[in-house]
């Protein structure tokens, strides 16, 4: 061996950052279980785009069978599925197999003054009805925006990806911190880079994946939407998906070190659950309250302000267009001031808890004691 | 110069080191040497940063020391600890990044160190597929991977092969000729004596002895003889100044209060018959350590 050793200069603090944020993304690629998962997700969020855009063509159109000059009075409606059908029989026929909701057959009687009668099975066909119907003009005070089943699907979808991607991405990095504490290369790392750099590292390193996986299920949907045709539905939730993208960055963040920090109060993997466990239900709240709560606008604007369910209450508000255009950016500033917060506790905990072996620490020891 | 200067710590009411301080000099092997639970851990930790004392103060170079001289240090920590699931080479190159290596030296001293700890062939294996004792070696290749200029090791012995320990043996000797130096405690007191220029002895939380192995041999040794003579030795008790310890037939072990009463010994026996050996005797580190934790 030489006897001068060359002398390197220590990494700044955000090159540690970057270093142990590039190991974990590096360690995720690599990792089977995450590569599936993903796939998994995007494939149900192109299908359900895909199952969304078919449901909705059979859904809105009725399939009405026509007869004769009974084609002619209806074919400017638009929103029949007009089917031409040869004989009053046939027409009876189609609709006694199902295949049509109602038949259109020129009318008997001279008293009917559209020229035409309905033919349905077992009830008269509301909506077939209301098309054809001269009916008052109707002034709405107060007009909703969207109807309720399209608001009820898009805060499923919400709720639902944020519930994934936040529960995968915590238990990866709370399995991260307890991998480390476990094997003891902590002891390691913290001798080599402050604990905060590591902290932030995991954090930064999970939250950009986590981050990648939302946008790309965003620009999934998106595409999907566009290209089955639903051009009214994307422009509606375009703007939503992409305050919920940025929600869920922060979001995420303020998740991750809460993750982190509890799962450094255990020393191995099998009690990682438990401790986590108070953060999981911060996750699952945002997750019921939308989905029980999506047509409570009291509800839905107290979500969208407090900082772990706004990732999911703010862009149900803007899809629903209950939201002025300054009140994601001040929800945005209370999120980002509780997760700088949530970060300084978090890595106070983090540091404290790392060298403690054994039994779980207390959260409160762990929170005043010095290392 | 790495200075450990009056270092206290306590957990609760529970005293862990009491006002420890002791000097660990460039070029030379310093062992650090006391049962399990005496504080070795705990002040290696202090040093390295990884614990807090309550007071006192690890100084390097006589400054104190400052997180980016930690990075400097090498640090092979007691409980074993790398990625399981990372690749070997990858590891390496990771820890010595963040030691502030440019990713091309990190490549080129992964290499040549796994070359010499015999684990080339294992660069891409995961850390987990290792051998035990291939794992071990992979942790002093951590340790060294930066080119450190302080090493500390704890327990760097302990759960190796005999082969294994020769490999270690040579490479922290050899990193210790480039005039760094090397604190490393073992409960190994063979390897100790055989390896260390100084040591530390501790227990309880306090240092009990330090200083050169010579010194602490000069110091703790008792003027102590063995002879080897055939014939009775009964009567080397009963000469003035000189206590008989052990008796066999044809040799004896015996303490003289001088330099003379032994001579007399030596004489007397001569004009008995032939004597096979007169020699001094050297405590062995493990007395040593017995006497200083008394």
């Amino acid at each position: 061996m030489n006897t001068q050793r060359p002398v390197h200069t220590a990494p700044t603090f955000v090159h540690s950052v970057w270093l142990v944020a590039n190991r974990e993304i590096v360690a995720r690629l690599r990792s089977k279980t995450f590569l599936i998962s993903t796939a998994v997700l995007l494939m149900i969020s192109l299908t359900s785009v895909v199952v969304g855009s078919i449901v909705a063509q059979n859904t809105s159109l009725p399939r009405v069978a026509v007869v004769g000059i009974a084609a002619q009075k209806v074919e400017q409606i638009t929103t029949l599925n007009l089917i031409p059908a040869d004989s009053v029989d046939e027409a009876e026929a189609l609709v006694r197999d199902g295949s049509v909701d109602a038949a259109l057959v020129p009318a008997v009687t001279e008293t009917s003054p559209l020229g035409v009668s309905v033919i349905a099975l077992s009830e008269p066909p509301a909506t077939i009805m209301a098309t054809l119907s001269v009916a008052p003009t109707v002034r709405l005070l107060e007009p909703p925006e969207r109807d309720n089943r399209l608001a009820y699907l898009v805060a499923l979808g919400f709720g639902l990806v944020f519930l994934m991607s936040s529960t995968t991405f915590g238990a990866t990095i709370s399995q991260s911190v307890v991998e480390e504490k476990q094997t003891r290369i902590v002891e390691i790392l913290m001798s080599t880079i402050p604990v905060r750099a590591l902290l932030a590292g995991k954090v930064v390193g999970n939250s950009v994946m986590a981050f990648v996986q939302i946008v790309a299920i965003g620009l999934l949907v998106s595409i999907g939407l566009a290209a089955t045709g639903q051009n009214t539905l994307l422009s509606g939730i375009g703007p939503s998906i992409a305050w919920f993208a940025v929600f869920f960055a922060f979001g995420f963040v303020l998740l991750a070190s809460l993750y982190a920090a509890t799962a450094s109060l255990v020393a191995r993997q099998e009690d990682v659950g438990s401790a986590t466990s108070p953060v999981l239900v911060l996750v699952m709240l945002p997750y019921l309250l939308v989905i029980f709560f999506n047509d409570n606008p009291a509800v839905l604007a107290v979500m969208s302000y407090v900082p772990f369910s706004a990732p999911v209450g703010m862009p149900m508000r803007i899809f629903l267009g209950a939201a002025d255009w300054w009140e994601p950016l001040v929800s945005l500033v209370i999120l980002l001031l509780t997760t700088a917060a949530v970060v300084a506790l978090g890595s106070r905990v983090y540091a404290h808890a790392l060298l403690r072996m054994g039994a779980r620490v207390p959260l409160r020891e762990a929170l005043k004691r010095g290392r | 110069m790495l200075d450990i200067r009056d270092v206290n710590k306590s957990y609760g009411s529970r005293s862990v080191l009491t006002d420890v301080s002791f000097t660990v000099r460039n070029g030379r092997m310093t062992g650090f040497v006391g049962a399990n639970g005496a504080g070795k851990t705990t002040t290696m930790r202090i040093i390295l940063g990884v614990l807090m004392p309550d007071s006192g103060t690890v100084l390097v170079d006589g400054e104190p020391v400052t997180a980016s001289d930690r990075r400097r240090f090498g640090y092979m920590p007691e409980e074993r600890g790398l990625y399981p699931k990372m690749r070997l080479g990858e590891q390496l190159i990771y820890l010595a990044r963040l030691h502030g290596l440019s990713p091309g030296s990190a490549r080129a001293n992964t290499r040549t160190l796994l070359e010499r700890l015999g684990l080339h062939e294992r660069a891409g294996d995961l850390v987990q597929a290792l051998s035990l004792g291939n794992q071990q070696r992979a942790q002093i290749a951590a340790a060294l991977v930066h080119d450190p200029e302080f090493l500390v090791l704890d327990e760097p012995f302990s759960g190796l092969d005999p082969i294994a320990v020769e490999t270690v043996m040579t490479v922290l000797t050899d990193y210790a000729a480039t005039g760094a130096p090397v604190l490393f405690s073992s409960h190994q007191l063979d390897i100790v004596e055989r390896l260390c220029d100084d040591l530390v002895i501790i227990a309880d939380g306090r240092i009990r002895a330090k200083g050169s192995r010579e010194g602490l041999r000069e110091r703790f040794s008792s003027p102590r003889f063995e002879i080897q003579f055939a014939g009775d030795t009964g009567w080397i008790g009963a000469l003035p100044g000189i206590t008989l310890l052990e008796t066999a037939p044809g040799t004896a072990v015996f303490e003289a209060e001088t330099d003379a009463a032994s001579q007399i010994v030596l004489r007397q026996a001569l004009d008995r018959g032939p004597v096979g050996s007169f020699s001094p005797q050297h405590p062995s580190l493990a007395s040593i350590f017995k006497e200083a934790v008394r």
